[in-house]
């Protein structure tokens, strides 16, 4: 997103001894036949035309409005082409970097850390058990561990080791509704997210407490974060508080500047 | 004799370039060109060559978001029109017909006319061993940015095929120096067609009245040209009778170099 600014520079199209007029100068009579008022008349019923055909100035929101379709229709798509017990591959210790790649809307230096002391995560939704979790209580929790790819919308990737408890089994234990449609997100940095609950429930899918085993440092999404094989990066939460399960769409925090929800790998 | 002929009048004449297939092509342009520009700016984001940015007038979509939603939605109608446009040209036989045989000798022949910018294409019903050679080139192009496209987009649903690619970095080289090869092929594709605008008028209006295609006849000229059957001899010599375009081209050039009437020199 970030271009640089080049200098101007004299445009390689520029004649070196300006305009050649000796055409001007032989049209002389044919230029001066040109009469401006047919040429206004001309332009205003050229304008008059763009209006008949009832599109239009708002051709910009159109377009806008097919794009988000389609994109909504690829959501189903990636649905559709969703395999639940595929695994992504994995890879070996020796391959995970260390530090993992810092992300977010916002620059590291903002980052406001997230004291685990106090720290809660809040239930909502379609959820039996709703009392909220310390992380001492989820530190205590069955630990799965993955090495997987991360990829980035933007196009890069690197190897990470997160290990935490399994959404699933997170689920399973606190009797969430696992046929309602999502699972949304509300971090302390105000992001928010949803995923589909195919993608919830899939076996690397997880809410990280370590990478590399040692517990996660705070750029990274301390105390807790999703992290999950089977999405792009930007649709892993970090910092998160409360949790919803819910047949309400509620988007996300990129989701709603327009890149694709589902956004499935 | 006669049913030949009640059944030419029924019949509507074939043309060099039929409905379906300038619609396809007309579409895969467009297509085409939505995804290139869109890819730019994807590229921006996050570029592979740190010298290589493309300038922003050049991309399509306002940002990385729209970029993105414009070439998700363009894919769709490029693969759905290249399955087509494939099942189209294998059961016709115009695959067979228009694009086979390639043979060496002539592609050599017809380099070096090319090169020294003697190569005819007088017949448009015929194209010359260069033409097969890049035609064939450039649908196998297209099938390899679909299958890159679709591992960079699901590199965990479909890593059975992103094996082939190796890793999601040599994924998006391919994809980009696949988009290379389909611009270099654009801009020699349009700068001829544009040399020998009967061409270009044939991809919009049919171009001239073909014999109609029997299945039986793998290669085929234009009604007044009849040609003997290719011989099944797998002969580097060009045998005589077959007609080699750019041989006959050259010695009917150097014979009366005023009568060719090539514009394409």
């Amino acid at each position: 997103m970030s271009l640089t600014q080049r200098p101007r520079s004299p445009s390689p199209f520029r004649p070196a001894r300006g305009i050649d007029q000796s055409v001007l100068a032989e049209n002389r009579a044919l230029v001066r036949a040109i009469d401006r008022r047919k040429l206004l008349r001309g332009g205003i019923s050229l304008g008059a035309l763009t209006m008949l055909t009832g599109c239009d100035v708002t051709r910009r929101d159109s377009v806008q409005r097919v794009l988000k379709a389609v994109s909504e229709w690829n959501d189903r798509a990636q649905a559709l082409m969703f395999r639940p017990n595929h695994l992504a591959p994995t890879f070996s210790p020796d391959k995970v970097v260390k530090p993992p790649r810092f992300n977010a809307y916002y620059d590291v230096e903002d980052m406001v850390p997230v004291d685990g002391n106090t720290w809660k995560l809040e239930l909502a939704g379609l959820i039996a058990d709703k009392r909220p979790w310390t992380l001492q209580q989820i530190y205590e929790l069955p630990e799965q561990e993955i090495i997987v790819r991360h990829v980035c919308v933007e196009g890069w990737d690197y190897i990470g080791q997160w290990s935490g408890v399994n959404l699933r089994q997170f689920l399973d234990r606190i009797g969430a509704d696992l046929t309602a449609k999502y699972v949304a997100f509300r971090c302390a940095d105000d992001y928010y997210g949803s995923i589909d609950m195919a993608s919830a429930l899939h076996p690397q899918t997880l809410l990280a407490t370590k990478y590399a085993r040692e517990p996660m440092a705070d750029p990274f999404g301390f105390p807790l974060r999703l992290r999950t094989a089977v999405k792009l990066g930007f649709k892993n939460p970090k910092w998160i508080t409360a949790m919803e399960v819910t047949n309400t769409f509620r988007g996300g925090y990129w989701e709603d500047r327009g890149f694709n929800w589902f956004s499935g790998i | 004799m006669t049913d030949a002929h009640a059944n030419s009048r029924v019949r509507q004449p074939d043309r060099l370039h039929p409905l379906a297939l300038r619609a396809m092509h007309w579409v895969n342009a467009v297509a085409m060109l939505i995804l290139i520009g869109s890819g730019w700016a994807i590229y921006n984001d996050e570029v592979i060559f740190g010298w290589l940015h493309f300038p922003g007038w050049m991309t399509l979509g306002a940002g990385p978001e729209g970029a993105l939603q414009w070439h998700f939605l363009a894919m769709w109608i490029l693969a759905a029109n290249g399955v087509a446009y494939l099942v189209y040209g294998l059961t016709t036989g115009r695959f067979r017909r228009m694009l086979l045989p390639i043979r060496l000798a002539e592609v050599v022949a017809e380099m070096r006319a090319a090169l020294s910018f003697r190569l005819s294409h007088d017949d448009l019903t015929r194209y010359n061993a260069v033409q097969r050679l890049l035609y064939i080139g450039i649908i196998v192009v297209g099938i390899v940015q679909v299958l890159s496209g679709l591992v960079i987009w699901k590199p965990v649903q479909l890593s059975e095929l992103a094996v082939l690619f190796y890793d999601l970095q040599t994924a998006r080289l391919v994809h980009f120096l696949g988009m290379a090869a389909i611009v270099a092929f654009l801009v020699v594709h349009v700068a001829l067609a544009l040399l020998v605008p009967r061409t270009l008028l044939a991809m919009l209006t049919g171009g001239p009245v073909v014999a109609p295609y029997s299945p039986a006849d793998g290669d085929r000229g234009p009604l007044e040209d009849a040609q003997p059957p290719p011989s099944p001899t797998l002969s580097p010599v060009i045998p005589e009778g077959e007609h080699s375009e750019a041989v006959r081209d050259l010695d009917e050039a150097s014979a009366h170099p005023e009568e060719t009437g090539s514009p394409c020199r």
